[in-house]
Parts: structure tokens; C-alpha cells; sequence
């Protein structure tokens, strides 16, 4: 083990490899903003048309057409639509002729209001659950709550959404809304009740993932050598938990949370959905439904992006709360295998020292 | 051996015969039918009767010849595309972790890329770009679930191509393909074969979920999660027209999972042994 | 309470301690024992024995599924095992220290030194005041030989070597001040020079505090210099305890004479001897004397009476019917070699490197002669394996010369000619992962035979039976899965696996590290055998004693360069190089002087 490995040089090395991280983060939306636009072209149905509608002069339909530029090569489309796109502007919703950024705008806060409400209840619950069915490995409370959560997973989500919205429509269930139908009028904050039922249905399908997850790595954890050996040392049972267990558990879990968020994100077009809420999710079901190919290209672009997004924060926070990736004067988040010896069809022509591990 | 060796496990048998118990159903359904699954046989929403166990649904079809003819279509379509994916994942991942840098990083990247489309999201963009047939359904599901498999496979087989019998049998020449399939391949197959049973749930779960949406199989044929749809407005008369599909499609999704989950277990323990 | 008489001097007295399994199936039974304070006592035994549950008992702690369930622990007069809660919490650390085998994994990750050390502290003493702790702490980290400056406090772990890590194992257990310090395997992860040096401060701290220490290990080398007692174990029960002294030179129990007939040692060429048989495992104890079914002094009686431990004569208890009361006879025989290397050269390599990130060897030249046994001693990052990889032609990116029977000879085996790939083999370090786990012996024994001589069926079958004899396993073992196998079968395995290649250089990575002395004894002995029938050996390893036992000629790594090459009675008899005479010097030994 090299021991000048503590010198901290003047940039961190971390730094570097976020840089890489972000550029290849930014490739990544790039590709997407491209294929989500081929495909969406690609779909069977002309914007002329559906603005016009089936009855429109075949003359009119050209001269639209030309307007609004499908007549140049797809490449020149999409360059268009993606300058456009860099400035914020994602074009005008055919179906409401409103611009599709000022639509999404409001749509995604609704929808944004949803996800941060389903994470402040999944989080904490899916810690305090995995947290202490670990503490009680194999005890009854563990055994059953694993099999409730088992049950829970395998429940298909709009399943869970279908009966939470039956339930609340019964007589006497009244005092929560069953369906979501916001009032445009009054902002979301007056609203509430609204946000309760889909966030409980999302948190629910979003639960036994990450309890397990935690609960899996808070046993590793208290498995491990350093806590026998703090145990033996005669640090306190809190401090075993809180100092030596939990901060090693939440790493995985944060690469846990942004799988639930974008898990999540698709989830929430069914909830949403079935609530009628009006978020992302049911824009693009609409929107789908009309056609509307400005409105579903953005909707796509945005989801995309934001999971783009997720994925490029859950690294950075886990490379930073590791204090062996933070420390190390190279970060390599991916592991060649046990011994560092590359497989031999790895090996020859390329030159080996772009290679390194730090472990 | 090893085939044994699971079943010799509770959780695996309890799921086993749940997910067969369900199979079941659905397969010799339609011959056990009494009705046409599109025969209008009651009143709408017509109550248990002598006749009809289950009562009648919206239309006045019997209910249970209903339930007994709509698994098929999503058990088979659940199968196809698990299949499919694991058949397409199982081998682009293989080759991503046997080919030399470039291809590999090329595979990753775009198993990475097309994680970025939530999987429901990609399924519908593709089922209203190009149509409802269920051979496309299939397809889009499975292409939703390729790049988790591809991941999954290809870092198994890295994982397992660095231990040393991988590398005493390059040391005597095998050829690669020798090694692929005798040496890294029957190594990876159980988790891949969990995978398989976490993709059944997770498929189980948007087929029915894309026919709830009204995406999925066309009306009027028979189909769990449409018939959920369908039924919705008359919970309160026939409750039983809405909680049996939805009781079918969480017990088959139960089933597979505790399987795959127990399987998973079992090996586990089985590895632990080896330190 | 215990019928013994407390001594005031002693710190500990552990008397019928008995931990088990579920299904009282016992790991550990009637153990009793005192150690006095400033006492250092080992406790040697082989893996499975029960040794570091007796450890973590001391502290009241078993593994997951194990139970104490019976016995009596006073340390410095408080009943450990009537301790409970907060009472017990500060018993651990406070009263008793403990020290675990691998540093790299006992220290948490996500803490920093200083953390972990002021945390220990207060987790003790709360009322100490700031300062008070601080002082506490640097004097400690000075006493175990680390600095004790604010910049050290400040780092992670895995910034510092694993011999430091170790030394600040030794700080936290340290720090507290105990009256007792249970020591695991302390140094197993550690080079023979590091663990010298660990070794020492351990020695001075104990004596200086007037701590007692119980010292647990598998290799009764190792602690020849650092006890008073030793206390011997097998299959959970205590066979012989003895002073340092007569224990090497007069051990009573047949058990004892076997494991040091089967330590190789660096001092002199003795003829290994393994154990035949196994230890049993917990639950499979025979009635009467749990060693009987190995012990060639075995007697009708030994089957029925399982005898207890009783002094044999003053500080010197041993549990046998029949015990040694001769001294040991010093084994003079010098064994000569087995062969007179043939003439020639079999391999020859000249101006080798090998560099990954950095280079690891530099200009490495070396031959080897047909039927003859080379050492590549080193310590770890020496280069010794990347050297022993590049001959068998699993290594990357070498440079330099191959010739092997006078002809060029290709750096990956891959573009080596099948007709000489078969003669070189190699031998694995890790006898778990060598194996395809979803293999029978029979099918990973037989793909070589198909690949290189076209032999299949009953021929094939027939030489996969001789191949087994070859290595001492029984022929039912074709039929077999790797797991179900224990780790020295494995290794035969591998080593069959090669053989059946018919080589004519055999390979082998440090392929006895990870086995228990008795099993490498029987592994050394199958290798000196194969070596008398012309197999030349290129043996890898870091261990001086496993080269005295095996080798012809002995070439020392340092940093990837050759600082030392001869015959291994001149290397280890008399060193030249600095290198190569601190590794001797360090290197643990059975008999001083011999």
C-alpha cells in the first residue's frame, strides 16, 4: 500500500473523474434528445393533419406543412427543433396550441410536488424499517415483515393505485379525495389532500424495494469485522448504529434511491393516471393519445433528462460520502474484478496504464 | 443436482406450486369454460347465480368464463417477452464482456441509454407509434427489459471470468467458445434464471397495466387486466368482477417472485459455503 | 464460584467454558485455564480447532449461532459472563482488549484514526476531560510505534500500510488501558519483516503494562519468541498446555509432536510429516479421545475415555492416555536432496518486464534445470507472482526473453504450441475459486486429456483414476462436486488437474497458503515426491521455512528486482544481500540456533 496516498493534491482527484462523469452524462442526453426525436417523427400520423383536421384541403395542408418545416430533411429538423429546444422553446402543443415549455411547466411542478412528497415518505420509512428489521434479523417481527414486503413487490403498482381509489370511493371513505382533479385556480399548496392517496399508492410500490435494500445492507454492515470489532471494543450499541453501520449502509442506498426515482418517474404516469392528476404523466398519456408529437417530444426530453440527472447525482454522492473514492488520486467507480488482473481477451494492443484501480 | 437442492427449499416449492396453480388456470381455462368469453349469457352486472358462480361483468358476460379464458394472453405474453429478453440481454451482455474494449463500451453505453427511458414510458411510446398486436407488445416489453439483463449478465460473466478456472483453461488453450459455454456460462445461469422470475412479476404487472391503460389486448377478447378496466364503474354492485382479475394477476406475480426470490436464496447459501 | 484457588496475580481464570451450536452440538468444552498479568500465552491450534471462540469468548462474545452456555470467566476478579448490559459493554475494551485477524477489514472504512481512537476513548471514560484524551492518545500512538501527529489523526484507514493498520489496532486496544488483550491472528496479513516488528511492540507493551495477552494462532513458528505458555487446542478442547521451553522440546501430546513434525522451518531441512485423517468437525466428535483416529499411539482405551486434562508434572498438564515423557529427539537427520537436478537447462528467462500501472519487474533473468525445485521468495508487491504468471503464460503486457528446452517460447499460452503448452502448469494460490464449481472432479480431469492427447472413454477414465492415486485421493472422488471437497482436497485436485497434462514444469502460486500446516505438510510432501520423478518445480512463496522444506535453489524478489539467487543452503545459511538477511532474520523459527 503506497503510503503517500494521504497527500492531498491541490484539486482532488474526484474532481477530475466528476468532469469526466458530467461529459459523459451530457453525451448520454444528447443521444436521447436524438433518438426521442427520430422516434417520434417515425410516428405514423402528420401534425399538419391533426391541426387542420381530416377534412382540411390537401393545398392547406402542404402550405402548413411548409410552415412548419416537415418538408426539409429530418436533419435539418432536428437541428432546428434542438437549437429551439436549447433556448427553451420545445415548440407549440398541437392539440391546445399553448407553447409545450409553458404546459410542461405547470404539469411538471404538479408532478415534481408528487415525486418529492413520495421520497419524504419513502426515505425515512424505507431507513427506519430497513433499519430495524436488521437490528432484529431473523426474530418474527423480521421474518413477517419480509413477507409482507414481498407481497408488497410483487403487487403490480397500478394494482395497488386501482385499490386504493376503490377504497376511497366506497360510502363513508369520503373524507379523502379518491381522484386527484386539481383546481387550476388555486396553487397546489391548498390542495393537498389531493397529493395523498398518489403519493401513499407510489410509496407503497416504491417500499419494499429499498427497505429490502437497506435492510440487506445494514446486515452486511453489522456482519462486518469493523463492528465485531467495535463491539469488542466497547463502543455503545447507539453509536455501533448510528457511527459505525449506518453511514456504510446508505451508500448503496443511494445508488437504491435514484433506482426508486427512476423507477418512479414511469410509475408515475400510471398513478397519475388512474388519480387523474395532472402531472407529466398524464400530459404525455393525452398527448400520446392526440398525437400531439411536440408535446410527447418534450415530455420524453424532460423525463430523460431528469434521469440523466438522477444518475449523475447518485455518483457524485457516492463517490463523495466514500471516503476511499474521495481520497483516491484516481476514482474509478467500476471494478475490473477481485485481483485487478485484466481477462486475457482484454489484454495485448491496448496500453495498459489507462487502466488503474485503487483497489 | 442443483435442481434438487432448490426444491429441497420451502419458499421455493410454496412458490412453485402457486405459479403452477395459476398456469393452470390460465392454460386449461378456456376448455373448462362454460361460456364464450365474448358471450353476453346475464344482465350487466348481474350478481352470483346458480349458473354463474361469479356473477356477470358490464355487458353481461359470465364472469367466470371470462376469468377462466383471459390468463392466457397474459401469461404467454409475460413469458415471451421475459424470454425474449433474457435470450437478447443474456447474449449482447455475453458478447459486451467478451469483446474488446470498444464494443463493450458500446454495448454498455446504450444498455445504459436506454435505462434512461423509464420502461413503461418506452413500452407506450412504442405501442402508439406502432400499434397494439400482441407479437409487438411482446416485443416493446421485451426491449424494455433487454438492457437490465445485459447489465446483469455481463457483469456476472466479468465477475466469473476473472476467477482462477477461467484462467487455468485459457491456460490450456481452450478455445473461447469452449470456455464461454462450459466454464462462464453455467456459472451465471442462476442469476440470470432470478432475473427471469423478477422480470415475469415485473411483466405480469405492465401487461396488465398497459391493458388497464388501454393499451394492451383489444376488447372484446377476454384479458385480466382489461377486464380490471372495464369493471371499474360497477364496483359497488359486482365487486367480484374487479378483485378476481386483480386477485389472479397479484397471486401470479406472488408466485414467481417468491420462486425466483427462494431460488436466489438457496444459491446464495449454497455459495456461502465457498469462502 | 470456582473450587480453584485464586492466585492474586492472576488476571484471568477461565475454568469448564463450554460454547455451542444450536442442537447442543459443542464447539468448546471444559476449557480451563489462568494466565498471570504481564503473561504472554499462545493458543496454537488448526482452523475448526475452537481457538478464536475460546478468544471472543474471553470477551463474551460468540459468532452468529453460537452460544456460551456453560463455564466460568473471572477476569482480574469480575465474572465476565454474569455481566449484561452497560456493565458488559464496559468490560469489553475496558477490561479486555481484543485484537482482530485482519486489520483491513476491522477498522471502519468511513472514520478517520483519530475518530476511532478519541471515540474509544470517551466511550469509556466520558468524563475525561478534552485535553486529558488527547494526551492519552498520542501517548499511546507513540507507544505502539505510530506518529502522533494531528495529520496522521486525520487520515482514513486505507491510507495507511497494514502494518500500521495492525499498530493501530494494537493503539485502540491499548488505550484503555486493559488488564487482558485477546490477540487473533494479529500478523497473518502481514509480511515476516512487519510482523516481527508488530510482534516486538506487542511484547513490550504487555510487559510494560503488565498486561496478559492470549495470543492466538495456527503456526507455532510464529510465537517461539513472543510467549511464556502455550496452550495447545484440537477440536475444542484444550490437548496440552505447557511452558515455552518444554513445549518445543519435550511435547507431550502425540497431537503436538504432529503439528511440529509438520512445520517446515527455516532453520534446517526436516522431513515434513503430515496428519493422516481429519480433525473432526463439531458435531462428529468419536467417543473417547477426539485425536485417536490419527494417533498411531493409540490404544483400546483411547476409543472409550476421552481423557481430561491433568498436570503431567509441575506446569506441564497435557489430555492424553498415553503421553510422550521423552524429550524430542533433535532431528539432526539433514534429509539430502531428493535428486541431483538433471543436467541442462529446462527454462530460461532473461531480461523480463512486466509493468501494469507502474512496472513490477525489472530485468528479471532466472533458469531452471530439469527435475530441479526453484524458490521465488518475496514479499508482498515483490513481483513474484506477475513473475510466475508470465511463465505460464497468463501474464500481460511482458517484455524480454522465454526460451524453454532451448527454444523461443511465447508470452501467452494462447500462441504457445499445444505440444508444449501441456508441459508447462500452473498451480493456483486460492484452491476455492480453481475449480468450475459446476464441474465434477471427473469432468475438470478429463477436458485436458481430450484437448491434448485426444483421450477419452475408458482410457480417460482410467488415467483420471491414476491421476487421483497420484495425489492421494481415493478414486470416488471423480464423482464429486468441488464443494463438496475441503480446501486441501481442492488443492490435490489442482494439483491433478496439472499432473494429468503430463508436465514437465510445474507452476505454483504460494498454493499452501491458505491451507492448515498439517494439510501443506502433505502437500509439500506429494510436491517433493513428484519432483523425485523429474518434474521440475518453480515454487512461489513468502514463507523461508516452505522453501528449507522444498526447494533446490532459492531466488529472493525485492521490488520486482533479483537481489539473491543460490543454492537455499547458502541463501538462508548465509545471506548476502541486506534484504535477503533481515527476511532470514525475521522469518519465525522452530529452533533457535539449529
Amino acid at each position: 500500500m503506497p503510503d503517500h496516498a494521504h497527500r492531498s493534491p491541490r484539486t482532488p482527484a474526484w474532481l477530475a473523474w466528476f468532469i469526466g462523469r458530467l461529459g459523459y452524462g451530457l453525451l448520454t442526453a444528447w443521444v436521447i434528445s436524438l433518438v426521442v426525436f427520430i422516434a417520434t417523427q417515425a410516428l405514423p400520423s402528420d401534425p399538419a393533419r391533426v391541426i387542420l383536421g381530416p377534412d382540411a384541403p390537401l393545398q392547406s395542408i402542404l402550405t402548413l406543412q411548409q410552415q412548419l418545416g416537415l418538408d426539409q430533411p429530418i436533419l435539418v429538423q432536428y437541428l432546428r427543433w434542438m437549437g429551439a429546444a436549447l433556448r427553451g422553446d420545445l415548440g407549440i402543443s398541437l392539440d391546445s396550441q399553448v407553447p409545450v415549455a409553458q404546459l410542461l411547466f405547470g404539469r411538471l411542478g404538479h408532478t415534481l410536488a408528487l415525486l418529492a412528497g413520495v421520497l419524504a415518505l419513502v426515505v425515512p420509512l424505507a431507513l427506519t424499517l430497513g433499519v430495524s428489521l436488521a437490528l432484529r434479523r431473523d426474530r418474527p417481527l423480521d421474518r413477517w415483515g419480509l413477507s409482507a414486503l414481498i407481497l408488497l413487490k410483487a403487487t403490480p403498482s397500478f394494482l395497488l393505485a386501482v385499490g386504493l381509489v376503490l377504497l376511497f370511493s366506497m360510502p363513508g371513505m369520503g373524507w379523502l379525495p379518491a381522484v386527484s382533479i386539481l383546481d387550476p385556480q388555486l396553487p397546489l399548496w391548498r390542495q393537498l389532500p389531493s397529493l395523498v392517496l398518489p403519493v401513499v399508492a407510489l410509496s407503497l410500490s416504491a417500499l419494499p424495494y429499498l427497505t429490502r435494500m437497506v435492510r440487506a445492507s445494514m446486515i452486511e454492515a453489522l456482519e462486518s469485522d469493523y463492528v465485531v470489532a467495535a463491539r469488542l471494543r466497547g463502543i455503545p450499541e447507539r453509536l455501533i448504529v448510528w457511527r459505525h453501520t449506518l453511514p456504510n449502509a446508505l451508500t448503496p442506498a443511494i445508488q437504491g434511491v435514484a433506482l426508486t426515482l427512476r423507477t418512479l418517474v414511469g410509475g408515475a404516469l400510471l398513478a397519475e393516471v388512474i388519480f387523474s392528476y395532472p402531472g407529466i404523466g398524464t400530459a404525455l398519456n393525452a398527448a400520446i393519445q392526440m398525437r400531439d408529437l411536440p408535446m410527447i417530444q418534450g415530455v420524453v426530453l424532460v423525463i430523460t433528462l431528469a434521469v440523466v440527472l438522477i444518475n449523475l447525482l447518485a455518483d457524485l454522492l457516492t463517490v463523495l460520502l466514500t471516503p476511499k473514492l474521495r481520497t483516491a488520486r484516481r476514482v474509478k467507480m467500476i471494478r475490473r474484478n477481485r485481483r485487478g488482473i485484466r481477462p486475457w481477451w482484454r489484454r495485448a494492443r491496448s496500453t495498459p496504464a489507462q487502466e488503474a484501480t485503487h483497489d | 443436482m442443483t435442481d434438487a437442492r432448490w426444491l429441497a427449499d420451502p419458499q421455493v416449492r410454496r412458490g412453485a406450486v402457486i405459479t403452477s396453480w395459476v398456469v393452470l388456470v390460465a392454460v386449461l381455462g378456456p376448455w373448462l369454460a362454460p361460456h364464450a368469453p365474448t358471450a353476453m349469457v346475464g344482465p350487466v352486472y348481474g350478481p352470483p347465480t346458480a349458473g354463474a358462480p361469479l356473477g356477470h361483468d358490464f355487458l353481461g358476460h359470465d364472469l367466470l368464463s371470462r376469468l377462466l379464458s383471459g390468463g392466457v394472453s397474459v401469461l404467454w405474453m409475460s413469458v415471451a417477452a421475459a424470454t425474449l429478453a433474457l435470450l437478447v440481454g443474456g447474449s449482447l451482455g455475453l458478447l459486451a464482456g467478451f469483446s474488446r474494449r470498444r464494443l463493450d463500451q458500446a454495448i454498455s453505453w446504450a444498455a445504459d441509454v436506454s435505462l434512461a427511458f423509464p420502461d413503461l414510458i418506452l413500452v407506450l411510446l412504442i405501442v402508439s407509434m406502432l400499434g397494439r398486436a400482441p407479437w409487438l407488445i411482446v416485443l416493446t416489453v421485451a426491449i424494455a427489459f433487454t438492457p437490465g439483463v445485459i447489465r446483469l449478465a455481463r457483469g456476472s460473466a466479468v465477475a466469473v471470468a476473472g476467477q482462477e478456472f477461467v484462467e487455468a483453461a485459457q491456460m490450456m488453450g481452450y478455445s473461447r467458445w469452449r470456455i464461454l459455454f462450459n466454464e462462464i456460462l453455467p456459472n451465471i445461469l442462476t442469476p440470470l434464471l432470478v432475473h427471469f422470475g423478477n422480470m415475469l412479476t415485473w411483466a405480469v404487472g405492465m401487461l396488465s397495466g398497459l391493458s388497464f391503460l388501454g393499451y394492451g389486448v383489444a376488447p372484446p377478447a377476454a384479458d385480466w387486466g382489461l377486464m380490471i378496466n372495464e369493471n371499474q364503474a360497477g364496483l359497488l354492485v359486482q365487486p367480484l368482477a374487479v378483485l378476481a382479475p386483480a386477485l389472479l394477476i397479484a397471486v401470479f406475480a406472488y408466485g414467481t417472485n417468491i420462486l425466483a426470490e427462494g431460488i436466489g436464496r438457496v444459491s446464495a447459501r449454497i455459495g456461502e459455503k465457498q469462502p | 464460584m470456582t473450587a480453584a484457588v485464586k492466585i492474586a496475580s492472576d488476571v484471568l481464570q477461565v475454568s469448564d467454558l463450554r460454547v455451542e451450536l444450536a442442537g447442543q452440538v459443542d464447539v468448546l468444552a471444559d476449557v480451563s485455564f489462568s494466565l498471570a498479568a504481564g503473561e504472554i500465552v499462545g493458543l496454537v491450534g488448526e482452523s475448526g480447532s475452537g481457538k478464536t471462540t475460546l478468544a471472543t469468548a474471553l470477551l463474551r462474545h460468540a459468532r452468529q449461532g453460537a452460544r456460551i452456555t456453560g463455564g466460568h470467566i473471572a477476569v482480574a476478579g469480575q465474572a465476565v459472563l454474569e455481566l449484561e448490559g452497560e456493565a458488559l459493554r464496559l468490560a469489553r475494551g475496558g477490561l479486555v482488549g481484543y485484537v482482530a485477524q485482519d486489520p483491513a477489514t476491522a477498522l471502519n472504512p468511513a472514520l478517520r484514526i483519530g475518530a476511532l481512537l478519541r471515540e474509544t476513548v470517551l466511550a469509556h471514560l466520558p468524563k475525561l476531560p478534552g485535553d486529558a484524551v488527547q494526551q492519552r492518545i498520542q501517548e499511546t500512538l507513540v507507544d505502539v510505534g505510530l506518529p502522533d501527529d494531528a495529520a496522521f489523526l486525520r487520515r482514513f484507514p486505507h491510507q495507511l500500510s497494514g502494518g500500521q493498520q495492525q499498530r493501530v489496532m494494537l493503539a485502540l486496544a491499548f488505550v484503555l488501558r486493559p488488564r487482558l488483550i485477546v490477540l487473533d491472528e494479529p500478523t497473518t496479513a502481514l509480511d515476516v519483516s512487519t510482523q516481527a516488528h508488530v510482534l516486538d511492540t506487542l511484547k513490550r507493551l504487555c510487559r510494560g503494562h503488565g498486561v496478559a495477552a492470549l495470543y492466538v494462532t495456527h503456526d507455532l513458528a510464529v510465537v517461539r519468541d513472543l510467549v511464556d505458555r502455550v496452550m495447545v487446542m484440537y477440536a475444542g478442547r484444550l490437548v496440552e498446555v505447557t511452558g515455552r521451553e518444554r513445549l518445543f522440546s519435550a511435547p507431550a501430546h502425540p497431537y503436538t509432536r504432529a503439528l511440529l513434525a509438520a512445520i517446515p522451518d527455516i532453520a534446517r531441512r526436516q522431513p515434513l510429516q503430515a496428519i493422516a485423517g481429519h480433525a473432526p468437525a463439531p458435531g462428529q466428535r468419536p467417543a473417547g479421545c477426539a485425536f485417536a483416529p490419527r494417533c498411531a499411539r493409540r490404544r483400546a482405551e483411547c476409543a472409550v475415555i476421552e481423557p481430561s486434562l491433568s498436570a503431567l508434572d509441575a506446569g506441564h498438564q497435557v489430555a492424553c492416555l498415553v503421553p510422550h515423557r521423552e524429550v524430542l529427539p533433535r532431528g539432526d537427520v539433514a534429509v539430502e536432496s531428493v535428486t541431483a537436478p538433471g543436467e541442462g537447462v529446462l527454462l530460461e528467462v532473461q531480461g523480463l518486464d512486466v509493468a501494469y500501472d507502474r512496472q513490477v519487474l525489472f530485468d528479471v533473468s532466472l533458469q531452471v534445470a530439469p527435475g530441479e525445485c526453484l524458490a521465488l521468495v518475496g514479499e508482498s508487491g515483490s513481483g513474484k507472482t506477475s513473475l510466475a504468471r508470465a511463465i505460464a503464460g497468463l501474464g500481460e503486457n511482458v517484455q524480454g526473453q522465454l526460451r524453454y528446452g532451448g527454444e523461443p517460447l511465447a508470452f501467452s499460452a494462447r500462441q504457445r504450441d499445444a505440444r508444449l503448452r501441456h508441459q508447462i502448469q500452473y498451480v493456483f494460490q486460492n484452491p476455492y475459486r480453481a475449480l468450475n464449481p459446476c464441474q465434477t472432479i471427473a469432468q475438470t480431469l478429463s477436458a485436458p486429456l481430450a484437448h491434448f492427447f485426444g483421450v477419452r472413454g475408458d482410457e480417460a477414465h482410467r488415467r483420471v483414476e491414476a491421476v487421483l492415486a497420484r495425489v492421494s485421493l481415493p478414486a470416488r472422488v471423480a464423482g464429486l462436486y468441488p464443494q463438496s471437497l475441503s480446501g486441501g482436497e481442492r488443492q490435490r485436485v489442482a494439483i491433478a488437474r496439472a499432473l494429468i497434462c503430463e508436465p514437465r514444469l510445474l507452476v505454483c502460486d504460494e498454493i499452501t497458503s491458505a491451507l492448515d500446516v498439517s494439510v501443506q505438510a502433505s502437500i509439500l510432501a506429494l510436491l517433493r515426491g513428484l519432483q523425485g520423478e523429474g518434474l521440475a518445480v518453480l515454487f512461489v512463496t513468502h514463507d523461508l521455512g516452505v522453501v528449507r522444506a522444498i526447494a533446490d535453489r532459492v531466488l529472493v524478489l525485492r521490488r520486482g528486482r533479483v537481489v539473491e539467487e543460490g543454492s537455499v543452503e547458502q541463501v538462508l545459511g548465509w545471506p548476502v544481500d541486506d534484504y535477503t538477511r533481515t527476511l532470514v532474520a525475521h522469518s519465525p523459527r522452530l529452533h533457535l540456533g539449529g
